[in-house]
């Protein structure tokens, strides 16, 4: 589709090949033109992948379809069906605390380890090799099962918890707590903001905090002062990232709920709940619905984000 | 090839010096860099203890993994090794071929396709690639549950259920707009002249693309290698949503399986097919840090 219209929006033909045409020659210019759609030809068919369900999507969300019989056009009925959906709720809710707790303690502890590590210090490579690994990790489903297991009735947790003559709950199993063993293992990953933090803070010029110094200014005034103003860009992206890739997390609550979002709905992410209703209950107009709420959830925190960041986010030049 | 070992030997100067410059700053006492590697050391044995506990786990007999804490099984036991292998509907290695022709595939369909692509939007001139260029970056940004049903039902319609051609065609088609990104950013470092110099020597486009951009190319190439390497082999979603037939399944799917139907006593078998189905990630990462650690400093990948 967008393969016909995209040249005849732009910039009229002659233009160019007269162009060429001055330096006396006009065809390697047009075969060259010729050969970048040729380059692009995949792209052009997986842009139709990505097209046409974006526009079937929409459509489905106002319709009743099961997969077996024709999409049936009801209106706003889903959208009028969310406004009652406690499950819905549940989901929004569980994601939200997820989100708001997970993001900004696994930011703080990936800006904590950055500033630790960004002073000059023997055997860097391996510190950021140790902290980064677990980022790799954290979406696998061994590693959600080893958190299930670590936090369990008689996991280490508990073991280390008793130690100290506290007597652990049953993480796991218990709706109050089954949703900090995922924020937990967000944090663990923290490694993968570290990194782009860590390349943040060496962009940073040594001469400020040398003419900073000189002026007497102590090492949390530089802070403040050089260094998060110069880093916030990178807190900003960071952010976005966090926050989007937050909002969709799905195996997390699968493995650890054994795919039901237990106990009591305390690990229902969101996408697990639009997984539940397009893909076990077959409700796939509901579940188009879902996704369209999340895609105006999503945009809207990125959009609110990138309004907020004029007041806070420093560019340089 | 002299320009390309210059601008090989100049990165790497520039490199090496931003390096000597960082550790003249080593200024703070002996103190308190002394603590702050304790602190340091501290946070990564933490990080570190729940991996090296599953592996010192997956060789301790079942009754001794409850709540034992050491990293270092008081007998070495392989039976969990053995037992996780075949306790499952097929042997294990076959959930790791499955998981090996999957990846292989879409490594190699998102290399060729992404680059093309890359080299299209980095380094051509065509009408409306400003348009298109601001469609790739918009798609990047779109979250992927929203095309989720459609393409199910795409998929089903095309008879793909049950096979890889959900979790690998759309790697053909450059529908990962991150690596085009990636790419695009790369391609653009390189100086102009050397597509000047190839068109002078007679190089039409393709030969431009193949002989010179693309092996200029190879961090980028490698990096995106690594990231698919490492997103697919853990991969949940897709599979569980595209294969039923646990012949087909791959590693994820098979390991899920340890939960369902063996329930708490399975532990040890499931450590040891977990520290398995880790270790190819582990050895990526050793092999390939360089270039993961520089593609997550630009492209913000995890």
């Amino acid at each position: 589709m967008s393969t016909s219209t995209a040249p005849s929006t732009t910039a009229p033909t002659p233009a160019p090949a007269r162009r060429v045409g001055a330096a006396g020659r006009g065809t390697p210019r047009r075969r060259n033109e010729k050969a970048a759609y040729i380059f692009l030809l995949p792209w052009f068919v997986g842009l139709l992948f990505t097209l046409i369900p974006f526009g079937a999507s929409l459509y489905l969300a106002f319709t009743d379809y099961n997969l077996i019989n024709n999409p049936n056009w009801i209106g706003l009925d889903n959208f009028e069906e969310m406004l009652t959906d406690e499950d819905l709720l549940q989901a929004l809710k569980v994601t939200g605390i997820y989100t708001f707790v997970g993001v900004p303690l696994s930011l703080l502890a990936a800006l904590g380890v950055a500033l630790a590590l960004n002073k000059g210090i023997r055997g860097l490579k391996y510190y950021r090799a140790v902290y980064y690994l677990p980022s790799l990790l954290g979406g696998s489903v061994a590693i959600v099962m080893l958190w299930r297991y670590i936090f369990g009735n008689q996991g280490i947790v508990n073991a280390v918890l008793a130690f100290f003559g506290i007597d652990g709950p049953s993480w796991v199993s218990d709706p109050q707590y089954a949703l900090s063993v995922l924020i937990s293992l967000h944090v663990w990953t923290f490694g993968s903001p570290m990194v782009i933090f860590l390349a943040g803070l060496r962009q940073i010029p040594i001469m400020y905090y040398e003419a900073a110094s000189i002026d007497g200014a102590s090492r949390w005034r530089q802070f403040v002062s050089i260094t998060m103003p110069l880093l916030s860009p990178i807190l900003f992206f960071n952010l976005v990232l966090a926050l989007i890739g937050s909002l969709q997390t799905f195996t997390q609550g699968y493995i650890l709920s054994g795919g039901t979002g237990g106990p009591s709905g305390s690990t229902l992410f969101y996408n697990l709940y639009l997984y539940i209703e397009g893909f076990q209950r077959f409700d796939m107009g509901y579940a188009s619905a879902l996704a369209w709420l999340l895609l105006m959830i999503v945009a809207m925190f990125t959009a609110a984000n990138f309004l907020m960041s004029r007041f806070w986010v420093f560019y340089d030049n | 090839m002299a320009l390309m070992t210059q601008i090989r030997q100049r990165s790497r100067a520039i490199a090496a010096e931003s390096e000597d410059t960082y550790f003249e700053k080593l200024g703070s006492n002996s103190r308190t860099r002394f603590l702050r590697h304790v602190i340091l050391c501290a946070v990564g044995a933490i990080m570190l203890y729940p991996l090296l506990w599953m592996l010192a786990s997956s060789f301790k007999p079942s009754s001794e993994v409850f709540a034992d804490l050491s990293l270092w099984p008081s007998t070495w036991d392989f039976t969990n090794y053995s037992q996780g292998w075949n306790s499952l509907n097929h042997p294990f290695h076959l959930y790791l071929w499955n998981s090996f022709v999957v990846v292989a595939l879409t490594i190699v369909g998102n290399l060729a396709s992404c680059s093309l692509a890359a080299y299209a939007f980095a380094r051509m001139q065509f009408i409306g690639k400003k348009p298109l260029f601001a469609l790739m970056l918009g798609t990047l940004m779109l979250p992927g549950h929203v095309l989720l049903i459609p393409q199910y039902v795409i998929f089903n319609l095309l008879g793909w259920m049950n096979t890889y051609l959900p979790l690998v065609v759309p790697n053909f088609l450059a529908t990962n707009a991150f690596f085009i990104f990636l790419m695009v950013q790369f391609m653009r470092a390189l100086p102009s002249e050397l597509d000047d110099a190839a068109r002078i020597d007679g190089c039409g486009p393709f030969r431009t693309f193949f002989r010179v951009i693309l092996p200029l190319c190879v961090p980028a190439l490698a990096t995106t290698a690594i990231f698919t390497f490492i997103s697919t082999w853990n991969e949940f979603f897709g599979p569980l949503l595209y294969l039923t037939d646990s012949s087909l399944y791959t590693v994820p799917l098979a390991l899920r399986q340890f939960m369902d139907s063996e329930g708490q006593s399975a532990w040890g078998p499931m450590f040891a097919m977990s520290v398995v189905s880790l270790a190819p990630i582990i050895g990526f990462f050793i092999a390939g840090q360089k270039y993961l650690i520089k593609g997550i400093a630009t492209t913000g990948l995890k």
